[in-house]
C-alpha cells in the first residue's frame, strides 16, 4: 500500500483569513462567534454566528470573485494557501503532472447564497434578471470544479456531499484513490457559507443551535452541561496531499502521515447519532493505519455542543480507547470556530496534523462545567502539550443522514527538525 | 438622448465590471468573444446590464447577433430612438 503524507495546509475561518492566523487563535482560545448585526438576523430565536474573520471576495481579483460563490471563494482561498504551503506553482510554474493529480473538496450544502439570491432576484425582476451563472454557481460541486479549474488537477474532481462529514469524506476519497494508484498528489478539503436567514430559521426550528445570543463568546460549549446547541460558522479548510514518494522526489516539506480513514453509516436515524456507527468508523481508521488506541495521544472531537451529539461521542471515544484513555488528549475546536458544517472535517483535520506537528492540543473553551461521567480527558480552556515521541490522532466527522468518517493522522515521514 | 460615445463609455464600464476587460479596449471595432475574450455566459451578463441601464429591451434573438461593441452600441442607439 503506497503511503500518503500531508505536504500543504490552508484555511480561511472565523479566526483568521488563513491557517497561521487561525492556529494562533486556536492556541489562545479565542472565540470566533458574533452577534450578526444584519436587519434579517432580528426575527430569529438565534441571532450569532462564527462569520468569516476575512471576506474572501476581498482577497480574490474582482471578476474572478464575482462568478464564484462564497462557498467557491473560500475553497479557492484556502486551496490556494494550501497549494502554496506545498511549495508548488500556478499556470506554467506548475510542477505538478495535471494527469496525476486531483481535487477532492466536500460541502454540505452548496452554493444556497447563488440559489437564493437569483431566486429573491427572481421574484423581485423576473426570470429575465436570473444570472446565467446561477447554476455553476449554485451547484454542490463548483467548489471543487473551481479549484480543479486553477490548479489545472485532471486525475478527477470530486465533490462528496455527506452533510457535516463532507469534508473528512472528500479526504477519505482522495485517499483511496491515490492509494489505489488513480493519482499522485491531490488538494482536499471543504467548504460552506450558509450563513443565511433560510439555513438559519431552519436548524433553529430544529432547535439544533445555541440561543445565547446575549453571550456570542460563551455560546459554543461542547461537553459543557450549559451546552445548547452549535454555532453556525463559515470558512474553507484545505490540505495538499500526496504519497511519500512524489512528496520525496520534489523535496517537499512533510508535516505528517494521512495512516488511516474510517466511513461508517448508521442507518438507523436521520439526524441523531450512533454510538455504533462512531465506533466503528474509528476501530476502521485505527485498524488501516495499523495502529492500537494506546498509540492515540489525541482525538478533535466533532463535539458541536449539542445536548444530544457530546455525550454519545464521549462514550463512544471511551470505549474505543477502552484503558487508553487516560494518555489521550481530547479537544473540539468547535469551541472557538463554531461548526463549518461541511468544512468542519477538513479544518478539524489540519488543526490534528497541527496538534501533532507542534505538540500541543489546542483548547477545548467555555467548558467550565463538564458534563457528569465523561470519561474522556478534554483540554479544558487551556492548550495541552504532547509528549515527544510517535504521535496519532484522530479526527471525528460525522452528518446527518448517518455519515462518521475518522480520520487519522501520525507523524510518521514528518521533515525532520520541524516539530517544536 | 445619449451619444455614440456616451453608449459607448457605459457600455464599456459595464464590460469592465462583468468581465475585467480594461474599459480603453472596449472600442467600436473590437469583438466581444475574439478581441476581448468575453465568455458566452458573461455575454448574457453584459446584454442585461444592457438593459437595465440602457433602458432597452434586447431579445436573445437580436443579442446573438450583437457581434462587436459597435453592433451592441447601434442597436442600443435605435432601440433608444
Amino acid at each position: 500500500m503506497r503511503t500518503v503524507v500531508i505536504t500543504g495546509l490552508g484555511a480561511s475561518t472565523p479566526l483568521g483569513g488563513d491557517l497561521p492566523t487561525t492556529w494562533s487563535a486556536l492556541l489562545a482560545g479565542t472565540s470566533g462567534v458574533s452577534v450578526i448585526e444584519a436587519d434579517w438576523a432580528q426575527e430569529l430565536s438565534t441571532r450569532i454566528a462564527a462569520q468569516a474573520a476575512v471576506d474572501p471576495a476581498s482577497v480574490m481579483d474582482r471578476v474572478a470573485a464575482r462568478k464564484l460563490d462564497r462557498s467557491s471563494q473560500f475553497a479557492m482561498v484556502a486551496a490556494l494557501e494550501a497549494w502554496a504551503d506545498a511549495g508548488l506553482g500556478l499556470d506554467e510554474e506548475s510542477t505538478v503532472d495535471p494527469d496525476r493529480l486531483l481535487t477532492s473538496i466536500g460541502t454540505g450544502i452548496g452554493g444556497l447564497h447563488s440559489l437564493l439570491g437569483n431566486w429573491d432576484v427572481q421574484k423581485e425582476k423576473g426570470a429575465r434578471r436570473v444570472s446565467p451563472l446561477t447554476i455553476p454557481m449554485l451547484m454542490a460541486n463548483a467548489p471543487a470544479a473551481n479549484v480543479s479549474l486553477r490548479i489545472g488537477s485532471r486525475a478527477g474532481v470530486h465533490a462528496p456531499v455527506s452533510a457535516c462529514a463532507s469534508s473528512n469524506e472528500a479526504i477519505a476519497l482522495a485517499f483511496d484513490l491515490i492509494r489505489l494508484g488513480r493519482a499522485d498528489i491531490a488538494v482536499v478539503g471543504g467548504t460552506e457559507a450558509v450563513i443565511h436567514p433560510l439555513p438559519m430559521a431552519a436548524f433553529g426550528q430544529m432547535q439544533a443551535l445555541s440561543k445565547r445570543n446575549d453571550e456570542p463568546t460563551k455560546a459554543s460549549r461542547p461537553f459543557d452541561v450549559d451546552h445548547d446547541g452549535f454555532v453556525l460558522g463559515e470558512g474553507g479548510a484545505c490540505m495538499v496531499i500526496e504519497t511519500l514518494e512524489h512528496a520525496q522526489a520534489r523535496g517537499a516539506h512533510i508535516y505528517g502521515t494521512l495512516a488511516g480513514a474510517g466511513t461508517t453509516a448508521d442507518a438507523q436515524d436521520m439526524v441523531a447519532p450512533s454510538q455504533r456507527g462512531q465506533v466503528l468508523a474509528m476501530r476502521k481508521a485505527l485498524y488501516e493505519a495499523g495502529l492500537t488506541p494506546a498509540d492515540i495521544k489525541h482525538v478533535n472531537a466533532h463535539g458541536t455542543s449539542t445536548p444530544t451529539g457530546d455525550p454519545i461521542e464521549a462514550a463512544s471515544v471511551a470505549e474505543v480507547l477502552g484503558e487508553a484513555v487516560d494518555g489521550c488528549v481530547v479537544t473540539s475546536t468547535k469551541s472557538m470556530t463554531g461548526h463549518l458544517l461541511g468544512a468542519a472535517g477538513a479544518l478539524e483535520t489540519i488543526a490534528s496534523v497541527k496538534a501533532l506537528y507542534h505538540r500541543v492540543v489546542p483548547p477545548t473553551i467555555n467548558l467550565d462545567n463538564p458534563e457528569p461521567d465523561l470519561l474522556i480527558d478534554i483540554a479544558a480552556n487551556v492548550s495541552r502539550p504532547l509528549p515527544s515521541g510517535d504521535l496519532a490522532a484522530i479526527n471525528n466527522s460525522f452528518g446527518f443522514g448517518g455519515h462518521n468518517v475518522s480520520v487519522l493522522v501520525t507523524t510518521e515521514n514528518t521533515t525532520a527538525g520541524s516539530a517544536s | 438622448m445619449a451619444t455614440t460615445e456616451e453608449i459607448r463609455e457605459q457600455l464599456a464600464e459595464i464590460v469592465n465590471d462583468v468581465a475585467g476587460v480594461a474599459v480603453e479596449d472596449v472600442q467600436l471595432d473590437k469583438s466581444f468573444t475574439e478581441d476581448l475574450d468575453v465568455d458566452s455566459l458573461s455575454m448574457v451578463e453584459i446584454i442585461y446590464a444592457c438593459e437595465d441601464k440602457f433602458s432597452v429591451s434586447i431579445p436573445d434573438d437580436d443579442a446573438k447577433n450583437l457581434r462587436t461593441v459597435g453592433d451592441a452600441v447601434a442597436y442600443i442607439e435605435r432601440a433608444q430612438a
